[in-house]
């Protein structure tokens, strides 16, 4: 066991668990934030993916099935949970968006797909459909054959012109 | 409040859609139990076999575990489907690779896999039946008489409504004696141009829900120690199967098991009825042990453990004349089961049904089967049977265009059905078919004919050779035969205290948008806001039995019960709608009829006043075959499914010649599904269903060596990103049907049907190569297109030399 400090969605976290053991995990089971989703456990699904920001820079879209709890201490974890608070009565737009436009449908990889959306646009607010194609491509969706996906996405650009 | 308006046509937001998007949604792996263990399974490493010792490593100490084994089943040690043949867990005999042998549960997770590595188990093996012809071999063919090999027999069927290797068969004769039929079938044969022979196949595929199967267990037992209740959540789409499952491997009536769909995320038919399997297991351990149990397969167990698509062998003799009429065919199609039976005969009764296309054949035999291959049971995925035989029929027509000199699309519009023709099961086409005008359209649409010029002149010299093709088919929408009239589907309205109404359904959600559109149909039949309609979550001990979420029958079928019951609430509410006439001659049980002026807040009233003087109100509605449906088994004929949807898809791809990728560049998918319910979620499931179909046709092969899947990950079974597909361009034609809510049909299953043979037919147009088999991976094409030709012949398929068609004099 060590001791590692986390910080996810603004709130710092002291725990006690074995350096090795998965963010996925510590997520889900030490935080009880069970957005993230295990699909495959070797990082080819992104239904686990998270963002982690490190000394004030852009945030990295990782696969948190892959990431050694150790590997994020002292970085800023945000999870799908953080992009709206849950009692908010107003989602994210990326959020509204994929609601408006179907972008979920069975849900299961929605909160990866949703934070993989925040990271291309962080990086890129008005994406053409090919880096749509291409910022996404690491997200596996089985059931909207991704169409209504880069709806929400292009729908979002326009949101927030 | 005014009336709300159309809903049902109308988009409005996914009813469990918040949580989804919020991450909030509590899926079965979110859930933790007090006191919660974990189970998992020790499964067989040999294919075929006898067990004849287990053991268990002295280096654990086993007292910290809880382990069952097949002796320790209460009741019936069977998976129930179809048969009994399906053990819950093996007891002697091995039929498939890791096939479940022992069930171990510990509290900690990670305690579990050093568990399952430490028992040990021991086999006489033998060789194992992995293919159709290999399982042919152990079997007896209608009407043959030589010995089959009998070392190659694998599950016997006298015990199971089968014969020898031999799960299910099927006949189908469009003519309606027997003897008649074959002379004219034969006649027809004699009298033709030409005859047409082509072989088709198809390979297993994996539905690839990104959430694995999982649930969570919990007994309960009496003060005597009798068990009082078993209760299992989990990701599932049929709560009653398991019901019925844990009713046998339990010996409880059916009111002491209890089972609740959790959200689930994704499912395909692969959670059709391998939940029975994995909640049976998780329950025994929950028995045993006193804990609730959590059972959850990572992806590697999963793929190895769990169903698949039906690989499939179809093989056409076609009858035509120079002209382009299809005058007589026979189909064989043959599907690999698996190790038992599971739902292998309706699988195959769809494929069987679906064989002959959307043509008029005035002579035509189907010889169906389902064989047993000592591989893990194949089961239920979107189309279940249809795109096997499907593809083999749209390939064989493109052959017989090409065979004629025709163009594709020329063959098609001289032999589809229209309205008021017969199908092949004797069903007549009353409601309005317009294929012909589908197929104007969507070649229109795609400028079809001009690429197809375009690349002819092209293609040449080119190193990435372009081509377009398509493909026209049809899905019946519902259960197979008498199968509705089986089920007896009973669906619910009830009030709730507030004055809001709730649908009380076992159909579930779990990506399609079951929840969204049955509230859409409820809240338009009772005309109050979309967002006023509750629907509960399926729970058996609260939902009745509204049958089984499969078939593309839940819009159509499940739908027009909640319209129904919705008629009823209103009906037994009229006395308290109070405005303006309660005396005024008004039909409520008309969906169109309700008094001028009526709003939802009328609706509120009435339903507080009622509950005032009666405490409840629940309206409900079971299903009744309409009058005009008839299904003989004996003799496969009859009204097949109630209704059909329609559809032409059009594939356009491009073959790089270096690298041997296929790749699908444009799609256009067109459909004739009665009304949409809701457009986005339609065109979400048309798109979603292209690119599996995309992924069946170019990307999925599952590789098995003695029987296991070797491939049982992510990063080796390859299935689309969407940095992959086309754009998927979605059109919809409306035509009403009576069997559905407000004319809605069937739409889940019909866009798994089309892709493939559209895309083989583009790449045959690309290439001037026959492809005959899917999934068709640049290696495949590599190893044709490096083909040499055989002296004396520019022609490289070869391999097609003994089925090539047989030019007449």
């Amino acid at each position: 066991m060590s001791a590692i400090r986390l910080r996810v969605n603004g709130a710092e976290y002291a725990i006690a668990v074995p350096p090795m053991k998965r963010l996925l995990d510590v997520l889900r089971e030490d935080l009880k934030l069970t957005g993230a989703k295990e699909g495959c456990g070797e990082g080819e699904c992104g239904s686990c993916s998270v963002l982690m920001a490190r000394g004030g820079q852009c945030a990295e879209l990782v696969n948190s099935c892959l990431i050694p709890v150790l590997q994020a201490e002292s970085a800023e974890i945000t999870t799908i949970e953080g992009l709206a608070p849950k009692d908010a009565a107003k989602l994210h737009p990326i959020q509204q968006c994929f609601l408006e436009h179907g972008g979920a449908q069975c849900g299961i990889c929605t909160p990866g797909m949703i934070l993989a959306t925040h990271h291309l646009l962080a990086k890129n607010p008005h994406p053409t459909l090919a880096q749509i194609q291409e910022g996404l491509a690491g997200n596996l969706c089985r059931c909207t054959g991704y169409m209504r996906i880069f709806e929400a996405v292009e729908a979002v650009g326009r949101a927030v012109k | 409040m005014p009336n709300p308006g159309p809903i049902v046509g109308t988009s409005p937001l996914r009813k469990e859609g918040f949580g989804k998007v919020t991450g909030h949604a509590q899926y079965v792996d979110d859930i933790v139990l007090p006191g919660m263990w974990h189970g998992a399974t020790v499964r067989s490493t040999i294919a075929r076999g006898r067990i004849t010792s287990i053991t268990f490593d002295p280096a654990v100490d086993w007292a910290q575990f809880c382990v069952v084994t097949a002796a320790e089943i209460p009741g019936e040690n069977t998976i129930v489907h179809l048969t009994r043949d399906h053990p819950c867990l093996a007891a002697e005999f091995i039929n498939h690779p890791a096939e479940p042998i022992l069930l171990i549960a510990h509290p900690d997770k990670a305690a579990l896999h050093a568990a399952v590595a430490a028992v040990k188990i021991a086999y006489e093996e033998q060789p194992g039946v992995f293919t159709i012809e290999d399982s042919e071999a152990g079997a007896c063919a209608e009407g043959e008489t030589q010995n089959p090999d009998v070392s190659k027999i694998i599950w016997d069927g006298a015990a199971h409504g089968g014969s020898a290797n031999t799960f299910k068969t099927f006949v189908m004769r469009s003519g309606d004696d027997a003897a008649e039929h074959d002379a004219a079938l034969a006649a027809a044969f004699a009298g033709a141009d030409l005859v047409v022979e082509g072989e088709y196949r198809t390979g297993a595929q994996e539905q690839l829900y990104i959430e694995n199967n999982g649930v969570i267990a919990e007994v309960t037992r009496a003060a005597d120690g009798a068990i009082e209740s078993v209760t299992v959540s989990g990701s599932m789409q049929c709560p009653y199967y398991l019901v019925h499952a844990l009713t046998l491997v339990f010996g409880l009536p059916a009111e002491k098991c209890r089972v609740i769909q959790t959200e689930t995320g994704g499912a395909f038919g692969g959670k059709e009825d391998f939940p029975s399997v994995i909640g049976s297991h998780a329950a025994l351990l929950a028995a045993k042990c006193g804990h609730p149990v959590k059972m959850t397969y990572d992806r590697a167990e999963d793929l190895i453990a769990t169903t698949k698509r039906h690989p499939s062998r179809t093989r056409h003799r076609t009858a035509v004349s120079r002209d382009g009429k299809l005058l007589a065919g026979e189909i064989e199609v043959v599907i690999d089961g698996g190790a038992y039976s599971t739902l292998s005969p309706v699988v195959l009764s769809r494929a069987t049904i679906h064989a002959p296309g959307p043509y008029h054949w005035p002579h035509l035999t189907v010889r169906a089967k389902a064989m047993a291959t000592n591989v893990a049971p194949h089961g239920a995925f979107r189309g279940f049977g249809a795109p096997q035989s499907l593809f083999a029929m749209e390939r064989h027509m493109d052959k017989i265009a090409r065979t004629l000199g025709l163009m594709p699309e020329e063959l098609r519009r001289r032999n589809l059905l229209g309205t008021g023709m017969k199908t092949a099961t004797g069903q007549h086409l009353s409601d309005p078919v317009d294929m012909k005008g589908m197929l104007t359209r969507a070649l229109k649409e795609t400028d079809y004919h001009a690429k197809r010029a375009e690349f002819d002149r092209t293609n040449g010299s080119a190193t990435v050779k372009r081509g377009i093709g398509f493909a026209t088919f049809l899905h019946g929408s519902g259960f197979t035969g008498s199968g509705e009239r089986r089920l007896n589907s009973l669906v619910k309205v009830e009030l709730m205290r507030d004055g809001r109404p709730r649908v009380l359904v076992s159909s579930t959600e779990f990506g399609q948008g079951t929840n969204t559109i049955l509230c859409q149909v409820c809240a338009q039949t009772l005309r109050v806001p979309y967002e006023d309609v509750l629907i509960a979550q399926p729970d058996t001990a609260v939902v009745p039995n509204s049958g089984p979420t499969v078939a593309s029958r839940t819009a159509m079928i499940v739908g027009k019960l909640v319209e129904r019951a919705s008629q009823h609430l209103l009906t037994m509410l009229a006395p308290y709608l109070t405005f303006p006439d309660p005396t005024a001659d008004f039909d409520y049980s008309s969906a169109c009829e309700v008094p001028a002026g009526y709003s939802p807040t009328d609706f509120k009233r009435a339903a507080l006043a009622y509950l005032k003087q009666h405490g409840a109100l629940t309206a409900e509605a079971r299903y009744e075959a309409p009058g005009n449906i008839f299904w003989d088994d004996d003799k496969y004929k009859g009204e097949a499914y109630p209704t059909y949807a329609w559809a032409v898809y059009v594939a356009e791809v491009a073959v790089d010649t270096l690298t041997y990728a296929a790749t699908v560049t444009d799609f256009y998918a067109l459909q004739e599904v009665g009304k949409v319910i809701h457009p986005v979620l339609a065109k979400g499931q048309i798109e979603g269903g292209v690119a599996q179909g995309i992924g069946y046709a170019l990307y999925e092969k599952c590789v098995y060596l003695d029987g296991l899947m070797r491939n049982n990950q992510m990063t080796n079974y390859i299935m689309p990103t969407s940095a992959d597909l086309p754009p998927i361009r979605v059109a919809f034609e409306e035509v009403p049907s009576i069997h559905g809510p407000q004319g809605a049909k069937g739409i889940g299953e019909l866009p798994m049907d089309g892709p493939a043979p559209a895309i083989l037919n583009a790449i045959e147009h690309a290439t001037g190569i026959s492809f005959t088999e899917i999934p068709l991976l640049p290696e495949d094409i590599f190893e044709r297109m490096t083909r040499v030709a055989d002296a004396g012949s520019d022609d490289l398929n070869a391999v097609d030399r003994d089925t090539r068609s047989e030019v007449r004099a």
